[in-house]
């Protein structure tokens, strides 16, 4: 399916950074004492005023104001679908944004169509931003593809599920655009946006990349949404101190914003690159909540309370969005319903898509493991057209692994020993 | 009274025999305390022994191993849990520079009973990294020991016995077996269980020999029901230990048969079927009337999941080397 009508920048191309004289350093010195993160809308949708980041939202149009709220309706409804899809059997796993929309969306606005970013696994939001068809998205957890889009194309890399390696690879790939343009040209550099969790800011790779883009001055901007929990974990068993403060032992500034603002991530993303566009790197924490599951793997009430996502459901970020342009005469109940037809067709022509992805061909993964066809890998494939497939699987575990160990963790295993011992010879065998 | 009981459980019942055995027992890892794992093979067992004793850790498997060595020098005797089979790479530096050689480094003044678990192998529908066979990287590493259990019985004594040895040991499981159930007699004295690195038969017979470890075990026993309808006993050897190899019931076998077929989910380059060819070739190269077949997982990085029947080693393909073994 095409991504309709998605200009990926709320702006235009130059415009944030020219409206503020570059600062690259962070205007809310977090030493300043617990301002608490950034907020220009209250969670009633109220909106609040900040003298530092009022000026980088000041030039948004009303259309551009009505199309933050479209893609986080949107985004949301895509991720419904795919969490059915999940449910019906045609998606391996999902990973849910949901609750995260502001901080995804707010973020990937404010970025320019030459920014690169580099997604952790849940980042749906920033991939539809970006112009990625949700349909890619939905292969890797199909199991169709590791991957399935251009990241050139989109300025939008491949998910990566080793916890926290792409943020080193955002760091080398900005070392790179250092290497090729000049900070002090029009607009300034190219940022690489790399976005990770607040489990991933405990692992040793994730702090020696924000350590490199220091000493290397590269142009990145560290984007942690921290969503309160690492699976079963919550923040505090990663980090004593806030997220954000990090960055200042590296050198860095960093700036907490709250995440279920859409106004105010975006606004502090684009001071963010405009710092780093001008090789001060930026540490961003959004504050948000996962209000599903880890993954549909995953059962949360195995490790935290109820009333917890009520508390969080109070400060929704698409509400919250809602709420603000129903005052501001943006939104009424038409446009609203409006708004919701259209995602709910998206996520028809989405359901539609999945359920027609076709298998790929087993002898496909041959292919790509090396540029160059070499000896080894012809083998293996000369190996596996002589043992053709059975096409029937042995039975084994539950579609997914994670948090499968509940009663549907059973699989109905049929004997296999039974049907074997009834089969008669060879050519049987493929009914095993 | 045996219970009847999943590998999953058996391997919990194993740990909370250990935890409870030993006050210097820890478990760690990501995950393992209030959800008890995402396998939950530590289900309850922060909820009985505390969270000194089972520790939910930040994520980061480095520090995971490297303060389990920590612990060690300290006296304790760290379980660690890798989540998944392709996370255990960030920790690789620890487990082979320091955990495995630390002992030879002190000339033997520090020991490091650390015990690393590992899911491994695929057949889950997983996404990548979820589904990988690691073990020769690890058996590759002098002072290491590297098992894997294939079935509740053995897991169970296994995971005791690997708790309790005064070395490293990496422990494989076989994920998509976690919910193969069996009677496991939990109350059993460790003295009565076969020593940890024996490998065992468990299927007689006199036509050709299987060998294989961790959830490839099952497959070759289905093999061999199959193949008995045809008339010809196979003989199945559940290796259990990686490194050491324990060849005696190997060579056994091969004398007897004359042909053998290894079997694995890791790919073929540079794997445990590459050594045990070697070394069953060196030790019973007059035995052999066929050269050892290997059925192995391919030489690429693990498919998509859509793929990995296509990928994994089954009856079929298992069948297929044994039909090419006899036509020697
Ligand atoms: C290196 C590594 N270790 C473990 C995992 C398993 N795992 C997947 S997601 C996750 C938690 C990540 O938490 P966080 O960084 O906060 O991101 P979130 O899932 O909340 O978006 C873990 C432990 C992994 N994918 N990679
Ligand atoms: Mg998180």
């Amino acid at each position: 399916m095409s991504v309709p009508e998605t200009d990926r920048s709320v702006s235009g191309t130059d415009r944030p950074d020219a409206l503020v004289t570059p600062v690259p350093r962070d205007p809310r010195d977090p030493e300043d004492a617990d301002t608490g993160p950034v907020r220009l809308l209250a969670p009633d949708g109220r909106r609040l005023a900040d003298d530092t980041y009022d000026p980088y939202i000041a030039d948004l149009a009303d259309t551009e104001l009505y199309g933050l709220l479209r893609d986080m309706v949107i985004v949301r409804r895509l991720d419904e679908e795919a969490t059915a899809l999940q449910r019906q059997g045609e998606l391996g796993l999902w990973a849910s944004l949901r609750g995260q929309e502001a901080a995804q969306v707010g973020s990937a606005r404010a970025l320019r169509d030459d920014d690169m970013v580099f997604p952790s696994y849940r980042e749906h939001g920033v991939a539809w931003c970006r112009g990625v068809d949700p349909l890619d998205v939905l292969s890797l957890f199909r199991g169709v593809n590791h991957g399935g889009w251009d990241a050139d194309e989109h300025g939008f890399q491949d998910y990566s599920i080793v916890v926290g390696s792409q943020t080193l690879h955002a760091t080398g790939y900005a070392m790179g655009v250092t290497r090729e343009l000049a900070a002090d040209g029009d607009g300034g550099l190219p940022v690489t946006v790399v976005y990770f969790g607040d489990g991933a800011s405990s692992q040793g790779d994730v702090n020696e990349a924000l350590n490199w883009a220091g000493v290397f001055e590269a142009p990145v901007v560290f984007f942690c949404q921290n969503n309160q929990w690492a699976i079963s974990e919550p923040t505090r068993r990663q980090t004593r101190a806030p997220i954000f403060r990090r960055a200042r032992g590296f050198g860095l500034p960093g700036v907490q914003v709250d995440g279920n603002d859409v106004l105010a991530t975006l606004a502090v993303t684009r001071y963010a690159l405009q710092a780093a566009r001008r090789r001060c790197p930026v540490l961003v924490e959004a504050v948000t909540y996962r209000m599903g599951a880890h993954t549909t793997a995953d059962d949360p009430s195995r490790y935290r309370h109820a009333d917890e996502l009520a508390g969080w459901s109070r400060r929704d970020p698409v509400q919250r969005m809602a709420a603000y342009l129903r005052g501001r005469g943006l939104l009424d109940d038409s446009r609203a319903a409006d708004l919701d037809a259209e995602a709910d067709a998206l996520a028809t022509t989405l359901r539609e898509g999945c359920l027609r992805l076709p298998d790929p061909s087993p002898h496909s993964m041959f292919d790509h493991v090396y540029v160059h066809d070499t000896e080894t890998p012809a083998a293996a494939r000369d190996a596996c057209e002589q043992a053709e497939p059975s096409g029937q699987p042995e039975p084994s575990g539950p579609g997914e692994p994670s948090g499968q160990a509940g009663p549907s963790a059973d699989p109905a295993v049929v004997s296999p020993l039974l049907t074997v011992a009834a089969a008669p010879l060879h050519h049987t065998r493929k009914a095993i | 009274m045996p219970l009847t009981l999943t590998l999953a459980k058996a391997l919990n019942a194993g740990l909370r025999a250990s935890m409870e055995a030993d006050p210097k027992v820890v478990v760690m890892g990501e995950d393992v305390g209030k959800l008890g794992g995402v396998f939950r093979i530590t289900d309850g067992l922060q909820a009985d022994f505390g969270e000194d004793r089972v520790i939910d850790t930040p994520l980061a498997e480095s520090a995971i191993i490297g303060t389990a060595i920590g612990l060690a020098m300290r006296g304790f005797r760290p379980v660690c849990e890798i989540q998944f089979d392709g996370f255990v790479y960030p920790a690789f530096d620890q487990i082979v520079t320091q955990l495995a050689k630390m002992h030879y480094r002190t000339q033997g003044r520090v020991r490091l009973p650390v015990t690393v678990r590992i899911p491994f192998g695929g057949g889950i529908g997983a996404v990548e990294h979820h589904s990988e066979s690691p073990e020769a990287y690890f058996c590759h590493t002098a002072g290491l020991k590297v098992v894997a259990c294939s079935n509740p019985t053995d897991a169970h004594m296994m995971i005791r016995q690997a708790v309790a040895a005064d070395d490293p040991v990496i422990f494989f499981e076989p994920k998509r077996r976690y919910w193969d159930k069996a009677d496991v007699e939990t109350g059993a004295p460790l003295s009565a269980a076969t020593p940890l690195h024996v490998s065992r038969v468990v299927r007689t017979g006199d036509d050709a020999t299987l060998v294989a470890y961790g959830p490839m075990v099952r497959t070759c026993l289905n093999a061999a029901e199959a193949m008995a309808v045809e008339g010809r006993e196979l003989e199945v050897i559940d290796l259990r230990t990686l490194s050491p190899l324990d060849l005696s019931p190997v060579l056994a076998s091969v004398r007897r048969t004359g042909r053998l077929v290894v079997v694995h989910e890791a790919p073929s380059n540079v794997s445990l079927s590459a050594e045990i060819a070697a070394r069953v070739t060196e030790a019973a190269f007059y035995s052999l009337e066929a050269p050892v077949l290997r059925v192995t997982g391919y030489d690429t990085p693990y498919p998509p999941s859509r793929l990995e029947e296509h990928y994994l080693p089954d009856v079929d393909r298992v069948l297929d080397a044994v039909d090419r073994s006899f036509q020697y």
